[in-house]
């Protein structure tokens, strides 16, 4: 048992959370996310090049191929690809955009080459929205049938704030965002439920044993206290496993590590500070009329 | 004599966790007895879809014909387990696993080319190109030699298709045919006398011209106008790197864990670490006995279901801890701790377990595949705290491997 005062002090607590909300809905209206060609159409290559380049000279090389769109050039790695993010090519084009660069370096080999059409974008993007509102859906099932519906709502309120703090910090700093990342706010999803069920759980066990008198206010920190080394602890293991998987795990997964572990965080965060004394509240006025 | 056998039956367990663990990691690391996902073992992904003028339906025999072609085309290949599969009704998806020239390989799923006859006419003065038939009509097309030994072009038409040309040739004698590929004149006979069904088509072909045509003629015929909607295409190395870097992470970030749980939980931290070696040869099993298709965000599922699984331990050993802070002996606090913490397992690993089936549902693709493991992630986390653990404790109390409450760690 781990003895602070999380309910006294739950003002405070609002307020930062109301902070993430605001700033959360702020910046998806009005910063927009950095969508990846997943959901927003386009093509990216690839390329190892096999010898020097500057983006510079690629730039020069497929300038005449007639793209519309102004092709975004990176160089990936240690210096040994290239990356060039475009419209939505055709495989003609294609084709042709590796031919102007074979001119120069005729030994090249394309490493990657991944090509959404703008309506399947869309569909992923819509897929996800129907997924996470079905989620939703069927765990309020669940938590009302098992706990009670003030218990499912105050659950999904903080699965919200949790998707977020998410979401606002991949809008503000303007991190791409791909299929997989929806993997990882559905996994988020899931953690910080999972995360707020055992609080819950313990609150409902001290109800049933509640004696008269006590407040519902020390009953619900007493609960907090209880769960309090377990809520730290499973973090800790889990964000070390996502944690080497972000600075190990390489190009790849470094988005979908980033967006765990910060969601983790925000998990751990809101089953404490934010689910429990939501549900605290909405009971006690309940309880007044 | 209590003491013995319960002995036997601690080393038994260990023995058989060991055992399997072994097992599993011989035979996914020697016999690659789990499959790669084209993201991992590098490969080349194609959504095909029939582009139709509006109106215009999408026969399921022209879509199976179409898929039939892409099929010759990738097997020509060697390369193994190819897929090529109907989606839905106007959609075909191409998986090819194994791919070292990504380049060749997508180009060649790519002519998704349309083959026509056309026949040059005139209205008002404006020459245009009509289309007699397409390449649905056309069955063979195959090098033949003549009698002086060179080298020609013999195709066959169907019922439909062989009318058409015949009542055409037998009109335009002298006149050109235009063999037309997405647009692309790719032979233009000349038609020296009426024609039917059987055809030919000859000229001053060399051997190697006479049968890049008749490929050309065979493999070009699809039947629908296909166009990639969505194309992946990873290259061996790049997947190579994705799946060392991940097994790495995966390595250590274990490692991490289970020093974690040594520091915090001491004699039951091991415990737990064995039952973490448990949790993943179980998961490993269920991949296997599946024949699950292991990817990238799969893997990262698994990496973080570590993190989850031990949290099923970290309940349980709260809650034995909470039991031994009441007052209970250590045996005691182990069984009464277990039992209220299965509860608390079993609601919240259910409500994640509903947002795992909701991924299956919906996902495609890799999502889906990491639904998979993500699922198998949770039940044998559940499997090994409530079962294996437990036993695993009962045994250590009874064989006086923990002797006092200390051997749980700080209360």
């Amino acid at each position: 048992m781990i003895n602070i005062e999380i309910i006294k002090h739950r003002k405070k607590f609002y307020i930062i959370s109301a902070i993430i909300f605001l700033v959360g809905i702020f910046s998806l209206t009005f910063l927009n996310l950095n969508l990846g060609i997943d959901f927003s159409s386009g093509t990216v290559l690839e390329i190892d090049v096999q010898g020097d380049f500057t983006t510079g000279q690629i730039r020069e090389l497929i300038d005449d191929v007639g793209l519309t769109q102004e092709p975004v050039i990176r160089v990936l790695g240690d210096g040994e690809l290239v990356q060039i993010r475009t419209e939505n090519l055709t495989m003609d084009m294609r084709q042709e955009l590796l031919d102007a660069i074979r001119v120069e370096y005729p030994d090249l080999i394309m490493e990657k080459a991944d090509q959404v059409d703008p309506v399947f974008g869309k569909e992923l993007a819509q897929q996800a929205i129907i997924a996470l509102i079905l989620a939703a859906v069927l765990m309020v099932i669940y938590i009302s049938w098992r706990f009670e519906f003030k218990f499912a709502i105050s659950a999904i309120l903080a699965l919200i704030h949790d998707s977020l703090f998410v979401l606002a910090i991949f809008a503000i700093a303007r991190i791409e965002i791909n299929s997989e990342f929806i993997a990882a706010i559905l996994l988020i999803v899931g953690y910080s439920i999972n995360d707020t069920i055992v609080i819950f759980d313990r609150i409902r066990e001290n109800m049933k044993k509640k004696k008269r008198g006590e407040a519902l206010e020390e009953l619900v920190n007493t609960s907090l206290q209880q769960t309090m080394r377990r809520s730290i602890n499973t973090s800790a293991t889990t964000l070390l496993a996502v944690g080497a998987l972000l600075f190990l795990g390489g190009e790849t997964l470094r988005i979908f590590s980033l967006a765990l572990f910060l969601g983790i965080l925000a998990g751990t965060y809101s089953s404490i500070f934010f689910a429990s004394p939501i549900w605290l509240d909405w009971k006690l006025r309940a309880e007044k009329k | 004599m209590q003491s013995s056998k319960s002995r036997i039956a601690l080393a038994l367990l260990l023995v058989l966790i060991f055992g399997a663990a072994a097992y599993i990691y011989y035979d996914v690391s020697q016999n690659n007895a789990l499959s790669l996902g084209l993201d991992l073992e590098g490969g080349v992904y194609v959504l095909l879809e029939a582009e139709t003028q509006a109106g215009e339906e999408v026969t399921r025999d022209a879509l199976e014909r179409a898929r039939a072609i892409i099929q010759n085309r990738v097997d020509e290949l060697g390369t193994r387990e190819p897929e090529i599969t109907i989606e839905g009704n106007d959609r075909i998806r191409v998986a090819i696993p194994g791919v070292q020239d990504q380049e060749q390989v997508l180009d060649l799923v790519g002519q998704t080319a349309l083959l026509e006859f056309m026949a040059a006419r005139e209205i008002d003065g404006e020459p245009y190109l009509e289309t007699l038939i397409t390449g649905d009509a056309l069955e063979e097309a195959n090098v033949r030699f003549d009698e002086r030994n060179r080298a020609y072009v013999a195709i066959t038409l169907n019922d439909e298709g062989g009318q058409i040309m015949q009542e055409f040739s037998s009109n335009n004698v002298g006149e050109i045919l235009y063999i037309m590929l997405d647009g692309n004149p790719i032979s233009t006979p000349i038609i020296e006398e009426p024609v039917g069904k059987n055809a030919a088509i000859s000229g001053n072909f060399s051997d190697q011209d006479a049968a890049e045509l008749a490929l050309l003629l065979r493999s070009g015929a699809l039947p629908v106008p296909l166009v990639a909607r969505e194309t992946r295409a990873i290259g061996p190395r790049l997947g190579q790197d994705s799946l060392s870097k991940s097994l790495v992470a995966g390595m250590i970030g274990a490692a991490l864990i289970l020093v974690f749980m040594i520091i915090f939980y001491k004699g039951f931290g091991m415990a737990a670490s064995i039952a973490l070696v448990a949790y993943m040869t179980i998961v490993l099993f269920g991949l296997k006995i599946t024949d699950s298709t292991l990817t990238l965000p799969g893997i990262a599922g698994l990496i973080l279901g570590l993190g989850m699984a031990v949290d099923a331990n970290i309940i349980i050993f709260e809650r034995i801890k909470e039991e031994i802070n009441n007052g209970r002996a250590l045996r005691i606090a182990i069984e009464t701790g277990f039992n209220r913490a299965i509860v608390t397992i079993l609601d919240a690993n259910i409500t994640t377990l509903i947002a795992a089936g909701v991924l299956y549902w919906f996902g495609t693709g890799t999502i889906r595949g990491f639904a998979v493991t993500l699922t198998m992630s949770i039940v044998g986390s559940m499997i090994t705290a409530v079962i294996i653990t437990r036993w695993m404790l009962r045994l250590m109390v009874d064989n006086k491997v923990f002797k006092t409450t200390k051997s749980i760690g700080r209360a």
